[in-house]
């Protein structure tokens, strides 16, 4: 039963992809994206229930790696250059700028993402049942 | 090489699935190191799709600094996470957070200088006005959660006092900031002031947010608030993925989101409070004030020994141990499960009562107990085993206090009432391991120290539960 809930939030999900596909430019990328964002909502919200209360404080600290998924925004700052070649001397600041936040960015993630991971690894590893006697 | 909008959409949505199935994994301790394996393969194809995507933009040098700030990242973080004791794990995922936070924010400011990068320039080369408002909203609450979450380690991990610092005037100071963020943010839509200006003092505004948010929050609140900024780091994002139009970041923001606020909510039920007034910060800070019932100072208390508890014990058919707090800063949880091995040796029932707010975060109990080996099985939640109590010989209370007093249930002036608690008092006998008889965090004196089937066994609960180790 929960399985099939989760493939069938997992479809709702894919849904609005296909659809937009289909539909050409119909609606909005603002509408599209909130889309996603609402039903994504809705699928944290039963997922997350369905976490055992023993297991909270791992949800706490992978949850906490997979959010430093900015890390993408973070990339693409990083990587950030001028469209144009004819770029002034505030826009060049300007891009400079971008690329030492974005650089300080992934650096911030990764930490986030290495060490979040890791940590949940190390506490999972530790549950274990009663040995059988 | 390089890939098609299409192609990485679809892919980051792949990842953004993955990342379901390694929250969904941890329904169950069977399937969550599987889901843990998923997880990083999400993570580690966002990287990859992002970089692939970029491709014949980027340059060896800006390769290298991302891949450098990768690496270096990386080894800080392995560090961290190997090297920190599992008592201390609350404040890491404080830190952690706090990090996860300074990204977004950085992340969201370069959007703002370099928003060309980013696709975000509108007609009149302005940064388009509803991803201006998402930039805000993600670096507002990216700034949030960085200061708050660094305020919430400090306080747990004993840097800063651990109670409530309560400012002049916080609600008003609080509230003006807000006002500020907003007329920044509306400022930046119309133009009322330099952009850089206006985007400067949203920063700083928000990040002394964080800091007066948080500041004015005891350290036994703090369950509800690393969950809530674990929450806002999420929704900073979502705000995040919508400048960016990026699945993965929409969707993880989501589940982040909703997992910080589920917990904050369980937190707050835990306490009977609402999360409005731990929010508002301030609990705890009177610790003249008892709750109802006048002064027990005087009245008497049974106290026992290690070998007295032992005794007990062993000759009990079943006992359940009420880890807390104490358990934790004490590190009695090894002793502890080797004291369960002993009385399991003498044909004794031994189980474990956890209340959801024992300890600092969500789950604080279970980890420290799992460190210790003890299987996860013989470990319980409150709805679960709150009517074996009756049916039990000797309930052992390690470290925990508020949890388990009796006010909550019958004393309607009590500042903890309507809180639910471990029944304990229908246990035949009580065994109380504490430092002292003083009250706990709320301030409120334990009406159970005075039963007549209750012992107070006064010391470290490390040391007295070693001893009784040694008198079994």
């Amino acid at each position: 039963m929960k399985k099939l809930l989760t493939l069938i939030t997992v479809c709702a999900l894919a849904l609005p992809a296909v659809a937009a596909e289909s539909a050409g430019s119909g609606i909005s990328d603002s509408v599209f994206l909130a889309a996603v964002f609402a039903m994504a909502c809705f699928v944290g919200y039963y997922v997350v229930w369905s976490v055992t209360p023993a297991l909270h404080t791992p949800l706490m600290s992978v949850t906490n790696a997979i959010s430093a998924v900015v890390v993408v925004g973070a990339i693409i700052a990083a990587a950030a250059t001028l469209f144009s070649s004819t770029g002034d001397a505030q826009t060049t600041n300007e891009i400079w700028t971008a690329r030492a936040l974005g650089t300080g960015g992934v650096f911030l993630a990764s930490i986030n993402i290495f060490g979040g991971f890791l940590v949940t690894r190390r506490m999972l590893a530790m549950y274990k049942k009663k040995p059988k006697s | 090489m390089s890939m098609t909008a299409n192609t990485a959409a679809a892919l980051y949505l792949v990842s953004a699935i993955l990342f379901i199935f390694a929250i969904r994994g941890l329904s169950s301790p069977d399937t969550a190191r599987r889901g843990n394996m998923l997880g990083i393969i999400g993570m580690a194809l966002a990287v990859g799709v992002t970089i692939l995507r970029l491709g014949p933009s980027l340059s060896p040098t800006t390769l290298g600094l991302i891949g450098g700030a990768l690496v270096l990242g990386a080894i800080i973080g392995i560090l961290l996470a190997q090297k920190a004791p599992m008592t201390s794990m609350p404040q890491l995922v404080g830190a952690f957070n706090a990090l996860g936070g300074g990204a977004s924010l950085l992340g969201a400011a370069a959007a703002f200088y370099a928003p060309a990068a980013f696709g975000l320039l509108g007609a009149n080369d302005a940064i388009i006005g509803h991803s201006m408002v998402e930039l805000s909203i993600s670096v507002i609450l990216g700034a949030i959660t960085f200061t708050g979450s660094w305020i919430a380690f400090g306080k747990l991990n004993g840097n800063i006092p651990g109670g409530p610092v309560i400012l002049p005037l916080r609600h008003v100071l609080n509230i003006l900031l807000a006002l500020t963020l907003i007329g920044c943010v509306l400022g930046l839509l119309f133009g009322w002031a330099p952009p850089q200006v206006l985007f400067i003092t949203l920063i700083v505004v928000s990040l002394i947010l964080g800091i007066t948010l948080i500041i004015p929050i005891g350290g036994a609140d703090m369950p509800v608030v690393i969950s809530m900024l674990n929450s806002y780091s999420g929704w900073a994002a979502a705000a995040l993925g919508f400048g960016l139009g990026n699945f993965a970041l929409i969707i993880v923001g989501a589940l982040v989101g909703a997992s910080g606020a589920i917990l904050s909510y369980i937190m707050c039920k835990g306490m009977n409070r609402s999360f409005i007034s731990v929010i508002l910060g301030g609990f705890g800070a009177d610790d003249a004030v008892a709750g109802g019932g006048g002064s027990n100072a005087d009245r008497p208390v049974k106290r026992g020994s290690a070998e007295d508890a032992a005794f007990i014990m062993k000759n009990a058919s079943r006992v359940i141990i009420v880890p807390g707090y104490g358990m934790a800063v004490a590190q009695a949880q090894h002793a502890l499960k080797e004291m369960a091995g002993k009385l399991k040796e003498e044909g004794v029932d031994v189980a474990y009562a956890i209340h959801p707010v024992a300890g600092r975060m969500p789950g604080h109990m279970n980890v420290l107990l799992a460190e210790a080996q003890v299987p996860y099985d013989e470990v319980f939640e409150l709805d679960d085993i709150n009517s074996q109590f009756p049916a039990t010989d000797v309930a052992f209370v390690i470290g925990a206090n508020d949890v388990t007093n009796p006010s909550a249930k019958n004393d309607s002036t009590s500042p903890i009432f309507g809180m639910p608690i471990l029944d304990v008092e229908s246990a035949q006998t009580v065994l109380f391991v504490k430092r002292s008889l003083g009250s706990g965090y709320a301030g409120i004196e334990n009406p159970l120290f005075f039963n007549d089937n209750t012992m107070m066994l006064l010391s470290d609960a490390k040391k007295m539960v070693e001893e009784i180790v040694k008198a079994l």
